[in-house]
Formats: structure tokens, sequence, C-alpha cells
């Protein structure tokens, strides 16, 4: 037991971002329209030349009976289709999901998880994006800095398509 | 065919030269989307010859002028092609990701005009036709060459290069930014070339989309480097239109002649 936890100990001391974690809160506004779809929303990290670092989700019309027509919409979350999603093929697993109706929607990065693990320590955005049928488009940007240092969950809000964004990083030391 | 000296001139000059209209006409061709999605799509493209940008006010342009070309260099079936008399349009489908040329960019026009009893005759045909109507022996001949393209280009996913291949004839656009990668606030560069060398020197006129609702059209001039290249950052996201145009001295068949190359597009600025 004793030998386990000093080599948990060693590990943390090597690598301190290994095991720190993520959890993003998506908040889809209600609105009060005639004709409402829900948005579809992309979520990613970026580095401070705006390459991207990890792709998180994208929310989005899932393929139904043979039809893809849910991808066509796709080049309207403008930055993410052009920062990562043109290179992409769709779906993306643990990536790819459906879209999300009004409320609070949380994605939890494991500490273990490729996005994270390849996640070198420096500066990055969060970047959520978000548009709608009918709708408008937004997209919000949280910057953080990589690994956890313990900091209060980080949070922005959008005012139209996107509602409070929470960044939550776990230091797991 | 020899070079004796190059000229370069504004755009409008070129186009009074081929269209023989107004210079303020401007061509285009608009897609209805330049940046799609998904496995499959189809575009629809409206071309004219107009004043305003981008609203139909005088002349269409011949669809049956047009090719389609794929990101792999195969030509595209048109479909559904309508010519108006101020507008015309045709749709294709893209099945294959990447960039597709759209391209009026045809066979060249000869041109001469000549004194004939103290009045100016002006003519239009082939080479061939040149020699064999005898045009080519008029007194006081003046023969000029006409390439003239209007273009676009539309991306099905990732943005590709491959339809920006240089043929080394006339003047080509090769781009440093994608044409379909024009955001607005961050630097665009366009290059061009002329017979395959960078065309330094050659000015270029830029206008955004929808001038009639603006008082002062905001047009506005630049001057390609010694690459070629021009460079300008959109301020206003929308559909954008520029041209160029050059003139050259040449001979052809031992026929001294003009040569005038224009270059037409349209692309897109997105906001960020």
């Amino acid at each position: 037991m004793r030998v386990i936890m000093t080599l948990a100990g060693m590990a943390l001391l090597t690598g301190p971002a290994v095991a720190d974690s993520m959890e993003i809160g998506i908040g889809v506004p209600q609105l009060n329209v005639a004709e409402y779809h829900r948005p579809y929303v992309a979520a990613w990290i970026a580095r401070p030349d705006q390459t991207v670092a990890a792709n998180l989700a994208v929310l989005y019309q899932q393929e139904r009976r043979g039809e893809d027509e849910g991808e066509t919409w796709l080049k309207d979350l403008r930055q993410w289709w052009r920062r990562a999603g043109r290179d992409l093929t769709m779906p993306v697993d643990g990536v790819s999901g459906p879209t999300r109706g009004p409320g609070t929607h949380s994605i939890n990065i494991a500490g273990d998880s490729p996005a994270l693990k390849a996640l070198e320590p420096g500066d990055y955005i969060l970047n959520v994006e978000a548009v709608r049928e009918v709708g408008g488009r937004e997209m919000v940007q949280v910057p953080f800095t990589w690994p956890a240092n313990g900091a209060a969950p980080l949070t922005v809000s959008g005012e139209t398509e996107l509602g409070l964004i929470t960044l939550t990083l776990t230091d797991e030391d | 065919m020899k070079r004796f000296a190059i000229r370069l001139l504004a755009a409008s000059s070129v186009l009074f030269a081929v269209a023989g209209t107004a210079s303020a006409h401007r061509a285009w061709m608009l897609p209805s989307t330049f940046t799609f999605s998904g496995d499959s799509q189809w575009v629809t493209v409206d071309a004219a010859i107009s004043n305003d940008l981008f609203f139909p006010n005088h002349h269409a342009i011949d669809p049956a002028s047009v090719t389609v070309t794929g990101p792999d260099g195969s030509p595209v079936e048109i479909k559904n092609a309508a010519a108006g008399e101020i507008r015309s349009m045709f749709d294709f489908q893209m099945n294959q990701q990447g960039t597709y040329r759209v391209s009026t960019a045809g066979e060249p026009f000869y041109f001469a005009s000549w004194s004939e009893a103290g009045e100016r005759k002006r003519w239009r045909g082939t080479l061939d036709t040149l020699r064999t109507e005898g045009v080519d022996k008029k007194p006081d001949v003046q023969i000029s060459l006409s390439n003239r393209s209007v273009e676009t280009y539309v991306t099905l996913g990732a943005p590709s290069t491959e339809v920006f291949a240089a043929t080394g004839k006339g003047l080509e656009f090769q781009p440093v930014t994608h044409p379909n990668d024009v955001f607005t606030g961050e630097p665009v560069r366009f290059k061009f070339l002329l017979d395959g060398a960078p065309a330094s020197g050659l000015e270029v006129t830029v206008l955004p989309g929808n001038d009639r609702y603006r008082d002062t059209p905001g047009e506005f001039k630049l001057t390609t480097d010694a690459d070629g290249v021009f460079t300008f950052t959109p301020t206003i996201p929308g559909p954008y239109w520029f041209t160029a145009g050059s003139e050259d001295d040449t001979l052809i068949d031992g026929l001294p002649m003009k040569v005038r190359s224009s270059y037409t597009a349209t692309f897109e600025a997105l906001p960020l």
C-alpha cells in the first residue's frame, strides 16, 4: 500500500497535468420564439494563435435513416467549421452528439482522455459556438491556463444564443 | 510570340473594350453559398453583368460559356441552366470534397477596327476568320485579342487548391489566402500570374457587394507587389468582387496586335 502511494506521488510530481480534469457547463437559453429549433453547439480548446488543441464536442442533428442533412448546417458553426470541422470525418467518436434543448449541459473531460493527455501546459481559450436554425449565432471564449491551479471555476455569459459557460478545472493533486 | 512592352490598364478599360458598354458594368457570378458541409450538396449560381453588385440590371452572362471544374480537375455537369434577359442561373452538384472552380474562361476573341471610306469599321471573330475574311489586310487595321475570365469558387468540406493549377497563359489567379477562407479583420493575400510569371505592378479593383445601399460605393484599388500579390483586410462581411486587367503588345502568327486579359472573381468574407 505504501509503495503504491509513493508511486502515485511520483507520477504527480513528474506530470502534474496527467490527471487534471475539466468540466464544461454550457447554458442553452430558453427562448420565447414562435419557431424554436435546438441549436448546433461546438466546444473546442484553441491555442492563443487559434489553432485547435482539442476538439471537445459538437452537437448537431444526427444522421437518421441514411439521411445526413444534419451535416449540411455544420458550416454555420463557422469558426468551429473553419478551425476544426472541415478537416474531420463526421461523426467523431466521443465528440459528436445530438442537439440539446434549453438547460445547462455538462461535458466532463477526464484527465486520461486523449484530449487532455495531449494538452501541454500553457495558455488556452475554450471556445463555445452555437447557431440556431431561424435564429442567431454566438461564440463565447473563456481564456484559461493549463494545468489546473486550484482557482475558482471560470464563467463567461453569452448574450443571445448561449447562457452561462462554466469551465471548472479540477486539480487532482 | 514576341513581347514588345507591357502596359497595364485599369480593369474597367478592359471590360469596356470587351463588353463595348459603359465602363462601370461589372461581370459577376454569385453562388448561393460559398462554403458547404456534408457529403453532397447542390449550389445554384447567378451570372450577370450589372452596375450594382450583386443586383442584375443590365445583361446576363450566357450560361453556355460557363464551365465548372471539380476538386480533382474533372468537369462537373451544369444543370438547369437558364438564360435570362438580365441574369442567368445554373445549378451543379458537388459530390467530392474540396474546392470547385466556376469559370467563363473560354476561347479568346479577336477584335479588329479600321477606317473605310471615312467610316470606322469594327469586327469580331477568330484567328481563322480574321485571315479568311481578309480583315488582316484592311488599311491601318488594329487587331486585338481578348482573354477574359469571370470566376468564382465554392468549397464542400475543406478547401483544396488543385483547381488553381496555372496554365501559364494570360492573367491567372492564385490563392495565397484561399478565396473560401476569408474572414473580416484578417489580411487577405491574393496573387496574379501573367503568362505564368508573377504579375507585379498590376492594379486590382476590389468592391464589397451591396454598393447600392451605400452613398460611397467603397471601391478600392490596390497594386500587386513584386510577387504579384495584393493584400487587404476586409471590414464588411459579405460577398466581394475584384477585377484586374492587363494589356500587352504582341505578335501572333506574324500579326502585331494587343493582347488584353482580364480576370474578375467573386468571393465571400465571413464575419469572425
